[in-house]
């Protein structure tokens, strides 16, 4: 760790994924073997207690960068370190982080009961001695997220969308990590309920002190959530700054992009500017600055090289050669 | 160009009134949708907004004659250009869709057929809604594509549904609802699954289409945000009932219904941060246990005891109208 403030270091993190055609096909087409980089050289670090958001579209590579981050994805370079865990560990593998899905009703095994999939990390890691005592902590768990602990005998599918990411919250506080990297908790479910599940993973990180790694396509969700946001573009990230500074003074051109095409309910923009083009594929991108055949300002320079990753004017980083010196 | 029925101007491209949707079930009847009325001017675009389960898709699919059996109409009258279609049969209202309502779902993939390419879907669709020989609508097919936007449109007609990004197919679905020259086109959620930037574009085409053709459309959706972008007027629905229906702005910026105020104070805003959203505890009720009086009575912070009793109706307003007693006589 460089710094004993930091939850997380993620360290020029790549990950390539082989989708090339099965052998035979390709001797017969004598096609070579196809690589797909979902993400290219990724650096961010998260201070402990603060939440780190990574915004982008589909493709993207941000929930790729989820489950690298919770080791369901083995890094192809890289390094990602975990701060060591403040409190004592059972038996088992010590886990830093724990995540939350998106969708709550693939995430939740059907033939279980509630209080099964809340205890399972529990007495897998041995956190409580005894059933009366697992029973006892799955139901302050029950609690801390809304739920009833009566709930604990019913099964997920009696529960609606809201609910069941609250059991989704619970098991996943369930084995006390300190760590919760949340991949789109919030994009299945209706605007009111998301209001509650957003209210209560703030209580919750204020309550337990997390640290959430917090990935999304929704900017408007993400400048309620996070303190800091990285901005994702075909695998890399393009900018990243302290909410405010980056939402106040957007320097990459995508970033800006974003910000202008998104409805805002409170200042609606009804005649705006048909912004051209779509994210190309990453199994081909453009040569040069990833960004240059959408971008309303590239030059010769940007369908060239590609920009390094910079020190941003008012602090964070960016990676685009028009944008401002530090 | 020939339009199959032209209309006249002050002809509704769409006027429902107290429709009623109901599913028979073993354990009795479920009421859907529960006297909805609402309708969409030519070239207007009407929002209709609320959570899952509101009915909202329900009604652009009565409207369309493509409820799931054993759900069936129960009351009420759908008119489409002035012409009543609640009570036609299947193979009547198959004549009727398509040339007189269109329709755009949300996932673009399974709205064409992946065995045909784009140009022979078009052609077919054109050829069935009027006179047009095969030439002529392969050319009319590509005019289309133009006008929403495909770039090299010549090239892309024979080109499968498989070989377009998201947002291009999303297009061409508008193009092939737009192929019949409807009246009114029931719009499902059709930026729900596209990425913001993209979504943006689609929203703006939709705009610009419907002004150019004079076609009505319902835009059903859950996001406000499209809604303030996009729509004209804006109907909010809840548990099956139309709640607040009126201009856009003024339903936005001024709710009335408290439910809407609620919905509205959920969204976070990209304009400032707040400590905490505004929520609405608990949930909407299911089809079988909604409360007697205002189905919005338990979550609602001004309910009154008349609230409880008394299920409110309509009331026209200054701008809009209104479904709650706050409106209509007092809440006790």
């Amino acid at each position: 760790m460089r710094n004993a403030e930091n939850a997380l270091e993620v360290d020029q993190l790549s990950r390539v994924f082989d989708v090339s055609a099965p052998w035979l096909n390709r001797m017969i087409d004598r096609k070579p073997k196809r690589y797909l980089r979902a993400v290219q050289d990724v650096t961010f670090v998260v201070e402990k207690g603060k939440c780190l958001a990574l915004v982008g579209e589909s493709g993207c590579g941000k929930s790729t960068v989820a489950r690298l981050v919770t080791g369901l994805y083995a890094p192809s370079e890289g390094a990602i370190v975990f701060a060591p865990a403040d409190k004592g560990r059972g038996r088992g593998k010590p886990m830093e982080a724990q995540m939350i899905f998106q969708d709550p009703h693939a995430s939740l095994n059907p033939r279980w009961r509630v209080g099964d999939i809340i205890a399972e990390p529990i007495r897998e890691f041995g956190l409580r001695s005894g059933a009366e005592a697992t029973e006892a902590r799955v139901a302050e768990l029950l609690r801390t997220v809304g739920l009833s602990p009566d709930d604990a005998k019913r099964y997920p599918h009696e529960f609606s969308g809201g609910q069941r990411q609250r059991i989704s919250i619970a098991r996943a506080l369930a084995s006390e990590p300190e760590f919760l990297v949340c991949d789109e908790p919030t994009s299945a479910l209706d605007v009111s309920v998301q209001a509650q599940i957003l209210n209560l993973m703030r209580r919750l990180q204020d309550e337990l002190g997390l640290t959430y790694l917090f990935i999304s396509h929704n900017l408007a969700v993400v400048r309620h959530m996070a303190d800091r946001i990285s901005v994702m573009y075909l695998g890399r990230i393009v900018e990243e700054a302290d909410t405010e500074a980056l939402f106040a003074d957007p320097q990459h051109p995508y970033t800006r992009l974003l910000l202008q095409t998104i409805p805002d309910v409170a200042a609606p923009n009804r005649d705006r500017e048909l912004m051209g083009g779509e994210p190309p594929s990453p199994l081909d991108p453009p040569k040069g600055c990833a960004f240059h055949p959408r971008c309303p300002m590239a030059t010769d320079l940007c369908s060239k090289t590609a920009p390094e990753v910079r020190a941003r004017k008012g602090g964070g980083t960016v990676a685009c050669h028009l944008a401002p010196a530090a | 160009m020939s339009i199959a029925h032209p209309p006249a101007a002050d002809v509704l491209a769409l006027d429902v009134k107290g429709l009623s949707v109901e599913f028979p079930t073993r354990k009795g009847v479920l009421t859907a949708l529960s006297d909805v009325s609402l309708s969409i001017r030519r070239g207007e675009i009407l929002g209709v907004v609320g959570e899952s389960g509101a009915g909202k898709s329900m009604t652009g699919m009565a409207v369309l004659g493509l409820l799931e059996p054993p759900g069936r109409i129960a009351g009420g009258e759908i008119r489409i250009g002035g012409k009543r279609t609640d009570n036609l049969s299947e193979a009547e209202m198959a004549a009727i869709r398509g040339r007189m309502v269109g329709a755009i779902f949300q996932d673009p993939l399974t709205s064409l057929n992946p065995l045909f390419s784009v140009g022979q879907q078009l052609v077919e669709t054109i050829r069935l809604h009027s006179e047009r020989n095969k030439t002529e609508a392969r050319v009319y097919a590509v005019d289309l594509l133009k006008q929403v936007g495909i770039p090299g449109a010549n090239e892309r007609i024979d080109h499968y549904p498989h070989q377009f990004s998201g947002g291009m197919r999303q297009r061409v679905v508008i193009a092939l609802a737009l192929a019949g020259n409807p009246q009114l086109i029931i719009a499902d959620e059709p930026t729900t699954a596209l990425d913001v930037s993209i979504q943006a574009q689609i929203t703006a085409l939709l705009r610009r289409l419907c002004r150019e053709h004079g076609t009505g459309v319902m835009l059903v959706t859950h996001d406000m945000g499209v809604i303030a972008e996009t729509a004209d007027r804006v109907a909010v629905m809840y548990a099956g009932r139309v709640i607040e229906i009126g201009p856009v702005e003024e339903v936005l910026s001024r709710p009335k219904h408290p439910y809407t105020r609620g919905l509205m104070g959920s969204i976070p805003a990209l304009g400032a941060r707040v400590e905490r959203l505004a929520q609405i505890d608990g949930a909407m009720p299911r089809l079988n246990a909604i409360p007697t009086g205002c189905a919005f009575n338990p979550r609602c912070l001004e309910a009154g005891s008349r609230c409880r009793e008394v299920r409110p109706t309509m009331v026209a307003q200054a701008q809009g109208s209104v479904a709650c007693l706050v409106h209509d006589g007092g809440v006790s």
